[in-house]
């Protein structure tokens, strides 16, 4: 569900790019199931008055048909907060603090009772109890951070001083890719208009997958995705847009990865440096460098050429000791 | 090979280090004849920059002899080949370069991402010029890798002098295009501040571009008289004369047309208390940069004038007399000197003897005599103006 805004870039609600309509279904289904509860916990007590004091072990006196009532209404104020707005947000709150309040004053009562009159009111509290660890949950949801979904989807753009013609062509032939897109080991053709893809994992792994061609519009896009059966089930697309004003081209990438062991591999890869977004948006600075310059610029200090890791470790900016390898040779 | 190194704040060191290699297709190794010192070099030195490492090889500003070629260095270089580099390193390819933006090429940072997060977007590499400007070894030194050699490098005959063409390389294109930036018309008075190599070119260029007059602000008296004698640049001291109004007398109230900031981020202030100011500042990283110059030159500007800001500034300054800016229409350019675009028109200049940039050298020193000459440079001992480093 991401919208575009009105500059054509697609809304991210959070930092790790990740849109929070799709996570919270399930909270607002807790949220709005506790608020059919207040109502109803609401009206039973303004209406049935001594029966429900009596339920909870609470005297059917008039000091608390007058509490009752006010609790009530209190009921009522939560169904409110939590079924009329589209989204449980803060509202869910409302219902701990009270709950506070109930636990307070039940704790109070279970200091002066004793026999069934005791009985009835440890049930009720254990009952509030329960409601409470349930109101606390839906409101931690609905106000805390949305968990990491299973799929990630990753965008990032650069301009090309090159044509859209160009930029396509050199594209569209993917065995091209691994050329800037350094987590790629190869990309291969293995029949049935489909490719091979090799990539590092983390830890030193490789992850193999083939993949097809989705939809191709000659200079414009590309889409592709990973066959059933994927370990890493992935898709992708490249647009391609002439930028105004003998620009050049925009490219813009959207990649929606899996990635292997799902939430706990993804904040593991991050860890260890292994951004996807980062990559992915070091990619097409290479990508940028190749295509129009025909070689990864390197320095000392970067010697392997643009990357986060590598700016952040950076060799000293003088000649490297070894005999570097020649990417000369290599192409 | 010895290079000159980068060690702590205020030390560096001739080092033996390993010799560069060619790394990319368009690469080329030249062999050092000649290096200098340039003033950024000792903002570098200060330690202001925190993206310098121990042991970063020096130098922005040389030029030699072509020993190695890559494979796809173009328009016919050859072993052998006499070149001038130019500091800004460029691919000549992205739409920076072609619009002759060289110090803005958008391919040869490849730390481009730490420059972002200080900057913004990120400018071109250059040579020995800190981690943030990609972590390339510098020129101070025997041999120096040369990336897109094509572009950066200029084949120079050999009948002119290192002396005569070293400066190419950087200060005489930087000083050059301060005068340029102003957009200067007949009769029109340009103020510099800094009489140094950059505020000296720019006085020159001023005056070729066809200024009335010129008039160069410093506090060294050897500085100034050069600027006269060489540049013949009128001279202010602003330890003995208050430039304000020095320069609105001497323009009959209107201010100089524009106004060049030759001195960049470690300028001086006449008043002691005004420049403990920002130098405790400075060293407190409240403001990384120290614009006295700057602010300066704008108030002195008149309505509607130039400023050129051409000397190094490296992140934040403070007090920034935007009132005056704003409300008098003024206009301010700058950049770090898109050198590629003048190194050819300058050699010609040189060539056809308008211009002979040699004036400006002081010492000439052996480069394992490097720290020495950081150290006179910096301390303007024996009226040092350019230290020239030979291997």
């Amino acid at each position: 569900m991401s919208r575009r805004s009105t500059t054509g870039v697609r809304s991210v609600t959070d930092s790790l790019g990740i849109e929070r309509a799709s996570q919270t279904t399930g909270v607002d289904g807790v949220a709005r199931f506790l608020g059919w509860l207040s109502l109803g916990l609401g009206v039973a007590s303004l209406g049935a008055g001594p029966r429900a004091s009596r339920l909870c072990g609470v005297d059917d006196s008039r000091a608390a048909r007058t509490v009752l009532r006010i609790a009530g209404l209190r009921e009522l104020g939560h169904a409110a907060t939590l079924l009329i707005p589209r989204r449980a947000g803060w509202g869910a709150w409302t219902r701990v603090a009270g709950d506070a309040v109930d636990l307070t004053a039940l704790a109070v009562a279970l200091r002066s009772r004793r026999g069934p009159r005791r009985r009835r009111l440890v049930l009720a509290t254990s009952a509030v109890a329960g409601l409470t660890a349930m109101d606390l949950y839906a409101a931690l949801r609905a106000t805390g951070r949305p968990r990491m979904p299973a799929a990630e989807r990753i965008t990032a753009s650069v301009t090309v001083n090159r044509s859209v013609e160009d930029t396509y062509r050199y594209w569209h032939d993917f065995y091209n890719l691994p050329r800037f897109m350094y987590h790629l080991q190869s990309v291969r053709r293995s029949g049935d208009g489909r490719t091979r893809w090799a990539a590092k994992a983390p830890a030193g792994r490789t992850v193999e997958w083939e993949a097809e061609i989705v939809a191709d519009r000659p200079n414009q896009l590309i889409a592709w995705q990973s066959v059933d059966g994927s370990p890493v089930p992935n898709s992708g697309r490249v647009e391609f847009r002439r930028a105004a004003g003998g620009r050049g081209t925009e490219v813009r990438v959207e990649l929606e990865v899996t990635p292997p062991g799902r939430k706990v591999g993804a904040l593991v890869a991050r860890a260890f440096g292994e951004d996807p977004q980062q990559q992915v948006r070091d990619d097409l600075r290479r990508f940028k460098q190749v295509i129009e310059t025909g070689e990864i610029t390197r320095s000392d200090g970067s010697p392997d050429g643009i990357s986060v890791q590598q700016q952040l470790r950076q060799r000293p900016g003088r000649p490297p000791a070894t005999r570097v390898e020649w990417p000369v040779a290599s192409r | 090979m010895r290079a000159n190194c980068w060690i702590a704040p205020n030390r560096v060191a001739v080092e033996d280090v390993p010799d560069p290699q060619i790394v990319n297709p368009r690469d080329a190794i030249v062999r050092v004849t000649s290096s200098a010192i340039c003033g950024s070099d000792l903002h570098l030195l200060d330690g202001f920059s925190p993206a310098m490492r121990r042991g970063d090889v020096l130098g922005h500003e040389f030029m030699g002899e072509i020993v190695e070629l890559g494979p796809g260095v173009r328009d016919g270089f050859r072993v052998g080949d006499r070149v001038v580099v130019g500091f800004p390193i460029a691919c000549g390819d992205c739409a920076s370069c072609q619009r002759g933006l060289y110090s803005l090429c958008e391919n040869s940072n490849p730390n481009a991402g730490i420059a972002e997060l200080a900057m913004g977007h990120s400018p071109a590499g250059i040579y020995g010029y800190s981690h943030l400007l990609g972590g390339y070894a510098g020129g101070q030194a025997q041999y120096v890798r040369v990336p897109f050699a094509d572009v950066g490098a200029l084949k120079v005959d050999d009948d002119l002098s290192d002396e005569q063409v070293l400066f190419l390389s950087d200060v005489l294109p930087t000083g050059y295009m301060a005068a340029e930036l102003c957009d200067i018309t007949p009769g029109d008075t340009v103020a510099v501040w800094g009489a140094g190599p950059v505020g000296q070119f720019a006085a020159v260029s001023a005056f070729l571009l066809g200024a009335e007059r010129v008039i160069v602000i410093d506090r060294y008296p050897y500085r100034l008289r050069m600027a006269g004698e060489k540049a013949g640049a009128e001279t202010i001291n602003y330890e003995e004369t208050d430039v304000l109004d020095a320069l609105r007398e001497t323009t009959a109230g209107r201010g100089p047309d524009a106004c060049i900031d030759a001195a960049g981020m470690e300028s001086h202030h006449a008043s002691a208390a005004l420049y403990a100011y920002d130098r405790v500042k400075q060293a407190a990283r409240l403001e990384t940069d120290r614009p006295h110059a700057l602010r300066e030159a704008i108030l002195s500007c008149r309505n509607g004038g130039t400023i050129a800001a051409i000397g190094a500034y490296g992140g934040f300054i403070d007090k920034f007399p935007m009132g005056s800016f704003m409300n008098r229409s003024l206009t301010m350019r700058s950049g770090q000197a898109h050198v590629q675009r003048y190194m050819r028109p300058l050699l010609d200049r040189i060539r056809r003897g308008q211009l002979d940039p040699s004036f400006i050298i002081t010492h000439t020193m052996r480069l394992d005599d490097a720290a020495e000459g950081y150290d006179i440079f910096k301390n303007k001992q024996d009226e040092c103006m350019k230290v020239v480093l030979k291997p």
